[in-house]
C-alpha cells in the first residue's frame, strides 16, 4: 500500500481532489516567494547595517513605497486565492450534491472507535434506526420491525464503493465528535452526534486504501482505522451480495465487533489494481 | 505607597473618571460578555429545541415578580445611600445601605424557596435544557447577588472607616458598588422575562 | 530573582525611603509591589513552561518509538499511566491536553502579560505602581491556585483532563474525572486574567506620566493595552462555556449533549437536546483572540529590543499601532475558521474565510514595519537582539502557513493534521517564546542589577533556533502527507508510516533542544551572583524604565518623570549621544 503514500500529498483518486491539490501547490509557491523575498531582505539588512566603526544609524529614513506595494500584492493574491480557488472548490464540494438517482448512498456512523457503514441494500432505502436498537450485533441500531431494513447491509470498518460513480455519504456519530478522513479522496468531515452531514465524492481508480479519524475521540483515537476499497462496479455488486444479511443475521453477536471486521477484511474480495503495480 | 498612585479619589483630567470608576466599568464590560455568552447559548439551545416549556407554566411568576420588585427597590436604596453619602448624611447612608443588604437577602431567601419547590416537583438541572438554563442562569445571578451582599456589608461595617480619612475615595467605592449592583439588577430584568414570561 | 540585588545593594537602599521595612513575607511573598508580582509571575510561568515542555518530551518518546518501553524513568509513573514501562493511550491524551493547557494558560500568557506586563508597564509609563496593587496581588495568587489545581490533577486517581486543550464535548463531558478539575482550574485562571487585564487598562489610561500622550507610549505598552482588552472581553464567553460544561459534568445537564447518544454500547441517560458545536463557538470566541494575546506582547518586546539595538526609531510607529488596534477588533470575528469542518453553511464559511484573509493584512504591516526598522540602523547583535531578529522569520513562517488553513478548500486536507501543529507552534514557540526570551535578556539587568552572560546567551540562542526549526519544520511535511494530530501510535495508519522517520528526528531534536535550555537556566540563576553589574541604563535606551535606578525602588521614581517626546528617539541629529531619553530635555 505504501506507493499511495509518501512524503508529499497522498495519491489523489477523487474527481474533486485535483483542484484542492492545485490550490495547495499554488499557495505554497506564493508563500515561498513571499518568504524568500522577506528573508533575503532581512539578511541583506542585517549585513549592510551591522554595527561597526564609522557606521552610524540614520535617524530619518524616507518613507518606502515597497511596503504599500507589498500590502497591495498580498491583498490581491488573497483575493485571487479566495475567489479563484477556494470559493469555487467549496461550491463544488459542498453545494453540488450529486443526484440521488445516480449516486450510491451510504450512511457512515462513527463510534468509539470504529466506523459503521450502512448500505441501503437492493431496495435503495435505509431501514429505520434508533439509538435503543444499537447493540453489539446491530451497530447502527436498525429497527427489527421495519421491513425496509431487512435487506440493509452493515459492515464495520469496511467501506467498499464502486469506481466512477458518485457516492453520497450521510455522516453522523453515535457518541462523540469524530472526523471522517479519506486521505486519498481529499475528504475530511467532522462526524457530529445529533447531525447527519452529507459528504460526496467520486473515485477515479480502484484500489485498497484507508479511513482515518482526524478528531480526538478518546483513548482509541489512534486505532480508529477503517478499510476503504474502491472496486469495479461488478466486484462491488458481488461484494454487496456477499455481505447481504441472509448470511450475517445468524452470526453470533458474541464475537467482538471490530475483531470480526478485521477477519472479514483479510478474506475480502481483492480489487484489481488497475493503475498502480502491486 | 497608595498615596503615590494618582486619581484614586479625583478624576483624571482627560478621561474624566477615577481609577475605581474606570475599573468597575471594565469589570462590567467583562460581566456583560459573560452573561452575553450565556444568553447566546440560551438562544442557540432554545432555537434548536423541539420543545421548550413556556416559562410561566412551570415557574412561579408571582414570586419572581415580587423578587423583581425587591431587586428594583434595592437598586433605589443603593442610589439613595450614595446620594446621602454625597450629602455627608452618614446616618441616612447607613440606613439605605442596610436596606439594600436586607432586600438582597430577601431576594435570596425567596429564590431559595423557589428552588426548593422546584426540587419538590422533581425539577432538576438535569430535567431538560430549559431547567438546566434556568438553574445555571439564576444560580450564577444569585452568586452575583451574594457577592454584592458581601461587598456592601464590607462597605457598611469595616470598610466605612475609610470615610474618616479619605471621604472622596470612600464615596467612589460606594459608587462603584452601586454600578455593580445596578448591573446585577439589570441582568435580572433580562432574566425575568426571558425565563419566566417568554 | 529579587534576592539577587542583595549582593549589589543593601536592601534598604533598594527599597527607597518612604516605605518602612516590611517583614519578608510582605516584601517578597504577599507583596503588592508590581515589580515583585511581575517577578513572581515570571518565575512561576517559567517553571510551568518547563513542566509543559517536559510533558512533551515524554510524549515524544511514544511518538518516535510507539509502544516501546520508556527507558530509565518508567518507574516514576503509576500503573494508570504506564503499564510495563509503556505509556498508556489515556495517559498520552492527558499529556497532550495538559501540554497545551499549561503552555498557553499557565506559561506563555502569564509570562507575557503577568510577568512582562506587570514589571514593565508601570515603569514605562512613569507610574509608581499598578492602579490597584491589591487586585494585582490577588490576580497572581488566583493564577497560582488555578495552576496548582491543573497540575495536581495528574496525581488524582482519575488522572488529568484528556480531551485536548480544546475540550470538545461530548468527549469532554463523558470523559474521566480529570476534566472537572480542568474546568475548576480554568475558572480560577479566567478570574485571575480578568483582574489583571482590568488593572492594566486602568493603569495605562490613568497613570501615564505628565507629557506621555498615547502616541508617545512605547509600542510594548500599546501591545499590552490591546491585549488587555482581548483578555477582558474574550475570556468571559469561555467562562460561560466552562460553567455550562461544568453543569453538564456535575449536574448532568445536557447543554452540549444531543439526544440519543450511545456511549460504549449504552444509551446515555441524559435529557439531550444540546448542541456540541455550541461549545466550539464559545471556546474559539476566546481562543482566537487568545492567539493575539500570545503574539502581541511578543511583538511589543521585539519593537523595544529592536529599536534599542538598531539605534534608530521604529519604522511606521503609528501604522503599527493602528494595525494592532485593528488586529484586536478583527480577532473577534474570525473564530469560526477553526471550525470549517463542522458543517457550517457556505455563507458562514465564506464570511469567516474573508475575515481571516483580512486579518492577515495588519499582521503583514506589523511584520514588515519591524523588518524595515532594521534599514538604516546600526545593528548590535546582543543576545536579546538575536532573539528579536529571529522572531521575524519564525513568525513569518507561522503566519504564512496559516493561509492554506484559512482557505476552506485547502483546509479539507490539512485540518487537524500536523500541519496545524507546525503552524501554531511556529507562531507561539519560535515566535512568541523568542520574543519573551528577548525580553528576559533585555530587562534582566533592570530587574536584578546584573547582566546575563552574552556567551551563554548566544549558545542558548543557537541551540533554541536550530532545535525549534528541526522540531517544527518536518511537521509541515507530515501534515501534507495527511498525518492526523493526537495519535498515540501514528504507525497504525498506512498513510502515516512513510513519515514516521520524521517523528524520530523531531523527538531527537526536541531532546537536544531540552539540553540547549540548560545554558539558559544556568545563565538565569548564575547571573544573579556572577553577572556583570549593570548601571541604570545599560543598553542606553530611551524609554522610562531606564530612567530610574537599577533595580527600581519601591514606588519606582524618586520624582514623577516628565515626558518630552516619543519613545524611540535614537540617533537624533545634533545630539551629543545617540539616544534621547523620553524624560530628558534635548540639547537644543
Amino acid at each position: 500500500m505504501n506507493h499511495y503514500y509518501g512524503w508529499g500529498l497522498p495519491v489523489n483518486i477523487s474527481t474533486h481532489g485535483a483542484a484542492i491539490d492545485h490550490l495547495i501547490y499554488v499557495i505554497h509557491i506564493f508563500m515561498a516567494v513571499l518568504f524568500i523575498g522577506w528573508f533575503i531582505f532581512l539578511i541583506y539588512a542585517l549585513i549592510k547595517f551591522r554595527s561597526r566603526d564609522g557606521h552610524k544609524a540614520i535617524y530619518d529614513i524616507n518613507h518606502f513605497k515597497v511596503p504599500t506595494y507589498l500590502e497591495v500584492f498580498v491583498a490581491l493574491l488573497e483575493v485571487v486565492l479566495l475567489v479563484g480557488f477556494s470559493f469555487p472548490i467549496m461550491n463544488q464540494v459542498r453545494q453540488q450534491i450529486p443526484d440521488k438517482s445516480k449516486a450510491l448512498e451510504v450512511r457512515v456512523l462513527g463510534e468509539q472507535f470504529a466506523w459503521n457503514i450502512h448500505y441501503p441494500g437492493p431496495d435503495g432505502l435505509f431501514g429505520k434506526s434508533a439509538p435503543e436498537f444499537m447493540k453489539p450485533g446491530s451497530p447502527v441500531g436498525l429497527d427489527p420491525e421495519d421491513p425496509i431494513g431487512k435487506d440493509d447491509v452493515v459492515t464495520i470498518n469496511q467501506m467498499n464503493i464502486p469506481v466512477h460513480r458518485p457516492v453520497l455519504v450521510h455522516l453522523s456519530s453515535k457518541d462523540v465528535i469524530h472526523s471522517f478522513f479519506l486521505p486519498v479522496m481529499r475528504v475530511k468531515q467532522d462526524a457530529i452526534p445529533g447531525q447527519s452531514i452529507p459528504v460526496w465524492f467520486e473515485a477515479t481508480q480502484t484500489g485498497k486504501f484507508e479511513i482515518a479519524c482526524a478528531q480526538l475521540c478518546g483513548l482509541g483515537h489512534y486505532r480508529m482505522r477503517g478499510f476503504f476499497n474502491v472496486q469495479s462496479p461488478e466486484d462491488f455488486a458481488k461484494w454487496l451480495v456477499s455481505k447481504a444479511p441472509k448470511k450475517r443475521i445468524p452470526a453470533t453477536p458474541r464475537v467482538p465487533a471490530p475483531l470480526k471486521s478485521f477477519v472479514e477484511d483479510s478474506t475480502a474480495t481483492v480489487a484489481s489494481h488497475t493503475t498502480a503495480p502491486s | 505607597m497608595s498615596a503615590l498612585i494618582r486619581y484614586i479619589s479625583k478624576p483624571h483630567p482627560v478621561s474624566g473618571v477615577t481609577n475605581a470608576k474606570l475599573g468597575i466599568w471594565c469589570f462590567l464590560a467583562s460581566e456583560l460578555m459573560l452573561f452575553g455568552g450565556l444568553f447566546s447559548a440560551y438562544i442557540v439551545l432554545r432555537g434548536s429545541a423541539s420543545e421548550w416549556p413556556h416559562g410561566s407554566a412551570v415557574l412561579n411568576v408571582p414570586l419572581a415578580t415580587l423578587n423583581t420588585l425587591i431587586l428594583i427597590s434595592s437598586s433605589v436604596t443603593m442610589v439613595m445611600s450614595w446620594a446621602s453619602l454625597a450629602l455627608k448624611n452618614l446616618k441616612k447612608f447607613r440606613f439605605h445601605l442596610s436596606m439594600t443588604i436586607l432586600l438582597s437577602l430577601a431576594f435570596l431567601v425567596i429564590k431559595g424557596f423557589e428552588y426548593h419547590s422546584k426540587f419538590e416537583h422533581h425539577h432538576f438541572p438535569s430535567t431538560d435544557n430549559f431547567f438546566g438554563m434556568y438553574f445555571t442562569l439564576t444560580g450564577l445571578h444569585a452568586i452575583h447577588i451574594l457577592g454584592g451582599v458581601i461587598v456592601n456589608a464590607y462597605l457598611l461595617f469595616p470598610g466605612s472607616k475609610l470615610y474618616e480619612t479619605e471621604p472622596e475615595q470612600f464615596l467612589g467605592r460606594i459608587e462603584a458598588a452601586g454600578l455593580y449592583w445596578h448591573f446585577v439588577d439589570l441582568v435580572w430584568i433580562f432574566l425575568f422575562p426571558v425565563l419566566y414570561l417568554l | 530573582m529579587s534576592s539577587g540585588h542583595h549582593h549589589s545593594h543593601p536592601p534598604q537602599e533598594a527599597h527607597s525611603n518612604h516605605e518602612p521595612d516590611l517583614p519578608f513575607w510582605q516584601k517578597y511573598i504577599f507583596s503588592v509591589d508590581h515589580k515583585v508580582i511581575g517577578v513572581q509571575y515570571t518565575v512561576t510561568a517559567l517553571i510551568f513552561l518547563l513542566v509543559g515542555f517536559c510533558l512533551m518530551l515524554l510524549m515524544r518518546w511514544q511518538l518516535a518509538y510507539p509502544g516501546k518501553e520508556i527507558p530509565w524513568i518508567a518507574g516514576w509513573f503509576s500503573e494508570r499511566q504506564m503499564l510495563g514501562g509503556i505509556m498508556l493511550p489515556e495517559f498520552y491524551n492527558q499529556l497532550g491536553a495538559m501540554h497545551g493547557t499549561i503552555m498557553i494558560f499557565l506559561g506563555v500568557v502569564p509570562l507575557a502579560v503577568g510577568g512582562f506586563g506587570n514589571y514593565v508597564i508601570p515603569l514605562q509609563i512613569g507610574a509608581p505602581d499598578m492602579a490597584f496593587p491589591k487586585l494585582n496581588m490577588a490576580s497572581y495568587w488566583l493564577f497560582l491556585i488555578g495552576g496548582v489545581i491543573m497540575i495536581s490533577s495528574f496525581f488524582l486517581p482519575e488522572g488529568a483532563a484528556q480531551s485536548g486543550w480544546t475540550s470538545y464535548p461530548p468527549l469532554s463531558v463523558v470523559a474521566a474525572g480529570g476534566q472537572t478539575t480542568w474546568l475548576v482550574g480554568m475558572l480560577f485562571l479566567i478570574f485571575s486574567s480578568l483582574l489583571g487585564s482590568m488593572n492594566f487598562i486602568v493603569t495605562i489610561v490613568q497613570l501615564r506620566a505628565d507629557g506621555l500622550t498615547f502616541f508617545r507610549l512605547p509600542f510594548f505598552v500599546w501591545a499590552q493595552f490591546v491585549t488587555s482588552f482581548l483578555l477582558l472581553l474574550a475570556f468571559p464567553p469561555l467562562q460561560a462555556a466552562a460553567v455550562l460544561q461544568f453543569m453538564d459534568r456535575v449536574f448532568h445537564t445536557s447543554f452540549f449533549l444531543p439526544s440519543g447518544l450511545v456511549v460504549a454500547g449504552k444509551v446515555l441517560e441524559v435529557a439531550g437536546g444540546g448542541n456540541p458545536i455550541l461549545w466550539q463557538h464559545l471556546f474559539w470566541f476566546l481562543a482566537h483572540p487568545e492567539v493575539y494575546v500570545l503574539i502581541l506582547p511578543a511583538m511589543g518586546i521585539c519593537a523595544e529590543v529592536m529599536t534599542c539595538n538598531t539605534r534608530k526609531p521604529l519604522y511606521g510607529y503609528k501604522s503599527m499601532i493602528y494595525s494592532t488596534i485593528f488586529l484586536g477588533f478583527m480577532s473577534f470575528v474570525v473564530w469560526a475558521h477553526h471550525m470549517f469542518l463542522t458543517n457550517m453553511g457556505t455563507k458562514m464559511s465564506t464570511f469567516f474565510q474573508i475575515t481571516t484573509m483580512i486579518i492577515s493584512i495588519p499582521s503583514v504591516i506589523i511584520l514588515t514595519s519591524l523588518i524595515l526598522s532594521l534599514w538604516g540602523g546600526s545593528i548590535r547583535f546582543k543576545t536579546p537582539m538575536l532573539f528579536a531578529i529571529a522572531f521575524l522569520p519564525m513568525f513569518a513562517i507561522g503566519g504564512l502557513t496559516g493561509l492554506p488553513l484559512g482557505l476552506t478548500a485547502a483546509d479539507i486536507h490539512l485540518h487537524d493534521t500536523y500541519y496545524v501543529i507546525g503552524h501554531f507552534h511556529y507562531i507561539v514557540a519560535p515566535g512568541t517564546l523568542f520574543g519573551l526570551f528577548a525580553g528576559i535578556y533585555h530587562w534582566y539587568p533592570k530587574v536584578t542589577g546584573r547582566k546575563m552572560s552574552e556567551v551563554l546567551g548566544k549558545i542558548h540562542f543557537l541551540g533554541t533556533l536550530i532545535g525549534m526549526n528541526c522540531i517544527f519544520m518536518p511537521m509541515f511535511i507530515m501534515g501534507i502527507a495527511g498525518v492526523s494530530r493526537r495519535l498515540w501510535d501514528p504507525t497504525q495508519y498506512a498513510h502515516a508510516v512513510p513519515t514516521q522517520p520524521l517523528n524520530v528526528f523531531i523527538s531527537i531534536a526536541a531532546w537536544c533542544m531540552a539540553l540547549g535550555q540548560i545554558p539558559f537556566i544556568i545563565n538565569f540563576f548564575g547571573s544573579l551572583i556572577w553577572g556583570k553589574k549593570a548601571d541604570d541604563n545599560p543598553w542606553q535606551a530611551t524609554t522610562l524604565e531606564w530612567a530610574t535606578s537599577t533595580p527600581p525602588p519601591h514606588g519606582n521614581f524618586a520624582t514623577p518623570p516628565q515626558v518630552y517626546r516619543g519613545p524611540y528617539e535614537y540617533s537624533v541629529p545634533g545630539q551629543r549621544t545617540d539616544f534621547l531619553p523620553q524624560n530628558v530635555k534635548g540639547d537644543n
